[in-house]
């Protein structure tokens, strides 16, 4: 029977919304599923992870050097807890993960599997290459452990009905100090997490500065409740901050509802919006390649066409 | 001090990706071959940092067959010293890759090892960290900015909830996110230049990398096609349509 070890990803007290959505991945698995969190104090991730459906036991790590969840401080816990005969050991595929989980397989020895989107079985998977352009079907090897990272647009999370126990444990590890945090600049927003929102209104190049996205984009935003994301020329010209980038090296996002406006739909944009339910794309050339994979098109300029759609919606 | 910068031969970043019609793999045969993005990234920064007296030699690397050779000529000319050059035809998989670089950096004693966060390709992401695991050194991964400070170097790292700073000690491993730079045109005389540096070739035997037990790729197929929207008039059409979907 598969043993499933889950790093859950917590800041602050919180456990990540995407620890939910790798349960989704383990329990396709099946067999035992243990969530582990590295925290200073993390009491109150470790109830929050003890509350998710599917979920065997809970193993609560503290130590000071957990406070920032470094990939290098962390890995060789990880790797410490792996060995104690776990079959796999899985993360969300975000930048926490993506930044730990390689550093986990390479000490155990193992290929990792990246981005699986879809469980045929203990040891076969589905994931993408090439931005979404393919997607292969990989077998990996059963011993000595499974690694993967879990692409979280592939999994709906799972419910929170659980009581599973949590045991504080100690970790046999020795830490590094070669890493050392110094801080963090976050953008603090009202709006829905990108990662998680139900719709999400993006904007591109053609918005042409930060006034005008606070003008056009925010304000469709706020009357449907939606995130907001952008392009890689949007982020790039400054218009936007970086976590707010879509596509093959940004956020991969699944949401009910995206409107992509003014973007012309690249390859690498396209990677990140493939499983949006419905896709608007607004944009004043008819030939635009986001046309191709949009729901609903609507040929215009933007700068007419959302004052109007915002007060309509 | 030494910098080395790993570069990948991958399909050029405009490519329409085929899949074979027997699902054996993509179509690779008469397609236009580049460095991978994020590696020229990389290699943009080891020259800046160079040119600022920062480090005083750049060693481009790469694992591959013989073709990959015309990938470490782009990273001579872009302003690599040398290059070396680990010749293996056939699939090479992240860890057996990470292996035999970390094997070049230890042999090249080098203090910090620039890469691309990801390979356009496999889009793994994997072999940065792996290496860094492999050497026992800090990493910092997805950079926007590297600062060198004598045996330490100060990174801004692009992460979910926005930048993050991490302070390493060196040697390090750095992996180049898109915003680090952006990196130069080539012009003719340095790729004139490049053709006469030095190329060094080694192998996993060399290197005394024994490639593990890899993933198995049974299938490759094309992605789940979305059906065909419908282009829409006016806004007053837009609201209805997604009123009528019940979206809004
Ligand atoms: C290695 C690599 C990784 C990348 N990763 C990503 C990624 O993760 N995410 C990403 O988004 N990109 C990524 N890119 C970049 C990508 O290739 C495109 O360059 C980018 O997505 C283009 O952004 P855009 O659509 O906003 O701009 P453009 O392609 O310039 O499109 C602007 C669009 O706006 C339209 N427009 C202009 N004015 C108006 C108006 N007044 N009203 C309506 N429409 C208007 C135009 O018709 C055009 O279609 C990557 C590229 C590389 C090489």
């Amino acid at each position: 029977m598969s043993k499933i070890l889950i790093i859950g990803q917590q800041a602050d007290g919180k456990l990540d919304s995407g620890v939910a959505k790798v349960v989704a991945a383990a329990r396709q698995v099946g067999g035992e599923i243990d969530v582990v969190v590295f925290a200073k104090d993390g009491a109150a991730a470790a109830a929050q992870a003890a509350a998710l459906d599917g979920v065997t036991r809970v193993l609560q790590v503290d130590r000071t050097e957990n406070d920032h969840a470094l990939a290098a401080v962390v890995a060789p816990q990880a790797v410490a807890l792996a060995r104690k005969g776990y079959s796999h050991v899985f993360v969300a595929g975000n930048t926490f993960g993506k930044d730990l989980m390689p550093r986990v397989a390479a000490k155990l020895g193992v290929q990792q599997v990246s981005d699986v989107m879809a469980v045929h079985g203990p040891t076969s998977f589905d994931r993408p290459i090439y931005a979404g352009n393919a997607i292969v079907t990989v077998e990996a090897p059963a011993a000595p452990a499974v690694v993967a990272t879990i692409r979280l647009a592939s999994f709906t999370a799972v419910g929170g009905g659980g009581a599973a126990p949590v045991e504080k444990i100690s970790v046999e590890a020795v830490l590094p100090t070669h890493t050392r945090f110094v801080s963090l600049a976050a953008q603090k927003s009202e709006r829905p997490e990108l990662q998680s929102a139900a719709r999400v209104v993006s904007g591109g190049r053609a918005l042409a500065s930060s006034e005008n996205f606070k003008k056009f984009i925010e304000p469709l935003a706020d009357k449907i409740g939606a995130g907001i994301g952008a392009s890689r020329a949007a982020v790039d010209s400054g218009y936007v901050p970086n976590d707010m980038q879509v596509g093959q090296t940004g956020k991969i996002i699944a949401p009910e509802l995206y409107f992509a406006i003014g973007i012309s739909g690249a390859i690498q944009h396209l990677a990140g919006i493939k499983d949006a339910r419905t896709i608007v794309a607004i944009n004043k050339d008819a030939e635009a390649p986001i046309f191709e994979v949009a729901d609903f098109g609507l040929v215009g300029d933007l700068f007419q066409i959302l004052p109007e759609l915002t007060s309509k919606i | 001090m030494k910098a080395l910068v790993s570069v990948k031969r991958v399909v050029d970043y405009n490519v329409r990706i085929q899949v074979k019609p027997d699902q054996s793999g993509v179509v690779t045969d008469g397609v236009k071959m580049s460095v991978n993005p994020f590696d020229e990234i990389a290699m943009e920064e080891a020259m800046r940092l160079k040119e600022k007296g920062k480090i005083t030699e750049i060693i481009a690397v790469t694992v591959g067959g013989a073709k990959c050779e015309e990938t470490l000529r782009t990273a001579l000319a872009f302003g690599a010293d040398r290059a070396v050059h680990v010749k293996e035809e056939g699939e090479i998989q992240p860890l057996t890759a990470a292996q035999a670089l970390a094997a070049v950096f230890k042999k090249e004693g080098a203090q910090l090892f620039l890469l691309g966060k990801q390979a356009i390709d496999d889009d793994a992401s994997q072999t940065g960290q792996m290496v860094a695991a492999l050497l026992d050194l800090a990493q910092a991964t997805f950079a926007s900015k590297v600062e060198l400070d004598g045996s330490k170097a100060v990174v801004t790292r692009e992460v979910d909830a926005g930048l993050e700073t991490l302070e390493v000690d060196l040697p390090a491993v750095v992996t180049a996110d898109l915003r680090l730079n952006e990196p130069r045109y080539l012009k003719l005389p340095d790729i004139m230049k490049a053709k006469k540096k030095p190329i060094e070739a080694v192998s996993f035997a060399s290197l005394g990398v024994t490639p593990g037990a890899g993933l198995k790729t049974t299938k490759t197929a094309p992605p789940p096609k979305r059906g065909k929207g419908i282009v829409v008039k006016t806004v007053d059409e837009l609201v209805a349509a997604l009123k009528a979907k019940g979206l809004v």
